[in-house]
């Protein structure tokens, strides 16, 4: 019996290490795999035979692990880069592809620094122009990995160049707003804004590998977001002591340190931007410990904060007296809350779908999410009927109400999920569905909106 | 007779939850149940049912439990939802509009429909 049992502790360390496959699926399938040995051996096998057999029967683990990964996605995503040595040989090569794709959009963002005379000189179109030098480079890398065909490809391109035309042909005026990125337009700061967002949905396209219609491979994107963003997150900072340093460094020696910083700053920050894209796909064990974490500590620290505020605003009346800074900062929470709640959403294990007490500090994050968006959204309806529709309330409305659509849905069906009448598969196809609104909202910003307001 | 790997990956789940709303089982013993139905034709590679077992977790047709039974190992239990009752009937209707299609144009396989029961 010694023998099977350390048969059975090396086909479990064995099965184990296939992707897609965790602990407690070993544990399921091992529980299997002594029942047919039992099975077999009260029939007349010896126990080694019976190992053989329910082993056998259990099929290939290559297989099994297969169907494992395709149903738990995010695991396989995990560990996809990581499975063998194989992988990270072929890895050690890849790091020349994203490197390339780096250099290309730390090269554009660089020639428009030229041209535009930045930091000296800040003409609007580079503004506007900004995120067009450098995600066309992430969607690229990204097509390019995926090895996308022609038609994909070109589908992916056609957004960039629509948004290209908009932003540069559009005749932007000046309107009476008061300057904000070098340009008193309103519509042009809000495209300004907005458009980052939309083009990054539209990196989405080539991530998912062009099948847009997955909710799977879309929570895989929310998933990127939020990992790519710590890892930007993380470069930055260390670009900024790098940057310190030079300064401390160069100073003495009279050269000119804003000079310096005037070609490293740019092209730095763009060639991360692809940099930290490829650290979330092939470094991903890294974040995988942190991320959780992360939202595990600031979930509740928001909740906290968002209920005090909620309530301090309810009592105090202060409710209705919000004005244009507060709506900006709430508008700015709400989105925070938002992130935290979908990327919490995707960075949790899908096989453990008991409830938690932190499926229930979020619902509270949620519902007071949901309380402040009713009350920004009341002022702001209160100050369009005083004073009528500008860009910048327009904007605000509509992001308030696709924010509080969205929040009111999250907070019904996690409220039916904690009370076990929802599962947490429902609330996951909520928010990916949801998804394509956002994008869409911030596309309309952009193209939609300057013409509406008269370009002003 | 061996049954064609789509026509067994068809049936898997309407099988497996017609199983599990006679009562709640694990995965050995729903395997065992599959053979004993099929007469042993519907040869499924076991390692294949529990992916199949956690996506109908994930759709929230069924909830799951370890529990240690007295006499032993701990074991993953599967119970039916009143989610996946909703999606077994709806199978079975497919399923029934299926094998009448079959049975009105394969004359004389009558047993077919019978045997399969009618809805």
């Amino acid at each position: 019996m010694n023998s099977v049992e350390s048969q059975i502790a090396q086909w479990r360390a064995y099965v184990a290490k296939a992707p897609g496959v965790n602990g407690h699926d070993v544990d399921e399938l091992e529980d299997h795999l002594r029942h047919q040995i039992t099975e077999l051996t009260a029939a007349g096998l010896t126990a080694d035979e019976g190992f053989l057999i329910a082993v056998k029967r259990l099929g290939d683990v290559d297989g099994m692990s297969r169907e494992f990964a395709r149903e738990h996605s995010s695991r396989l995503w995990k560990q996809l880069m990581l499975s063998g040595e194989d992988e990270l040989a072929r890895r050690s090569v890849n790091w020349v592809e994203p490197f390339v794709f780096a250099v290309a959009a730390a090269v554009a963002i660089q020639i428009a620094r030229l041209a535009a005379g930045f930091p000296d000189d800040e003409p609007t179109w580079f503004a506007r122009n900004l995120s067009l030098f450098v995600l066309p480079f992430l969607a690229a890398y990204f097509a390019w990995q995926r090895q996308l065909d022609i038609r994909h490809w070109a589908l992916t391109a056609a957004p960039f160049a629509l948004a290209a035309l908009v932003v540069n042909l559009y005749p932007w005026s000046g309107g009476s707003g008061t300057e904000v990125f070098g340009t008193d337009s309103d519509t042009e700061a809000l495209a300004i804004l907005a458009l980052p967002v939309a083009l990054w949905f539209v990196v989405a396209f080539p991530y998912m590998g062009a099948t847009i219609q997955s909710h799977e491979r879309r929570m895989d994107f929310v998933r990127f977001t939020g990992e790519w963003f710590i890892y930007y997150v993380l470069i930055a900072l260390g670009g900024g002591v790098f940057m310190a340093l030079i300064a401390g460094v160069f100073e003495p020696t009279g050269v000119d340190v804003d000079q310096i910083a005037a070609w490293v700053l740019p092209s730095g920050a763009a060639g991360a931007v692809v940099v930290a894209a490829w650290l979330v796909e092939s470094k991903q064990r890294v974040v995988e410990n942190m991320a959780p974490v992360l939202t595990m500590l600031f979930t509740p620290l928001f909740a906290v904060m968002l209920a005090a505020a909620a309530v301090a605003y309810a009592a105090t009346g202060l409710g209705d007296a919000f004005d244009r800074d507060l709506v900006s900062v709430f508008d700015a929470l709400l989105v925070v809350v938002l992130a935290l709640v979908l990327y919490g959403m995707s960075a949790r294990d899908p096989s453990t779908s008991s409830r938690g007490w932190m499926d229930g500090v979020q619902l509270v994050a949620v519902v007071s999410a949901l309380v402040l968006d009713l009350m920004v959204l009341g002022t702001m309806i209160a100050r369009i009927g005083d004073l009528g529709f500008t860009p910048n309330r327009a904007a605000a409305l509509g992001l308030n109400l696709v924010l509080l659509v969205n929040l009111a849905g999250a907070a019904w069906l996690s409220a039916r999920f904690l009370r076990g009448r929802s599962t947490l598969h429902r609330l996951e196809r909520w928010q990916t569905g949801y998804l394509p609104v956002f994008a869409l909202w911030a596309a309309a910003v952009v193209v939609i909106f300057p013409p509406l307001f008269g370009f002003s | 007779m061996r049954i064609d790997k789509d026509l067994v990956a068809a049936s898997a789940t309407p099988l497996v939850l017609a199983i599990l709303a006679e009562g709640e089982s694990y995965g050995y013993a729903i395997l065992k149940r599959v053979r004993a139905l099929s007469g042993g034709e519907l040869a499924w590679t076991d390692g294949m049912l529990y992916p199949l077992l956690h996506r109908l977790q994930r759709l929230g047709y069924v909830t799951t439990e370890w529990r240690t039974p007295p006499e032993g190992r701990r074991r993953k239990y599967y119970a039916i939802t009143d989610a996946g009752r909703a999606a077994l009937a709806d199978q079975q209707q497919q399923w029934v509009a299926v094998t009448r299609a079959l049975n009105d144009v394969w004359p004389g396989s009558g047993a077919l429909f019978t045997a399969l029961g009618e809805a």
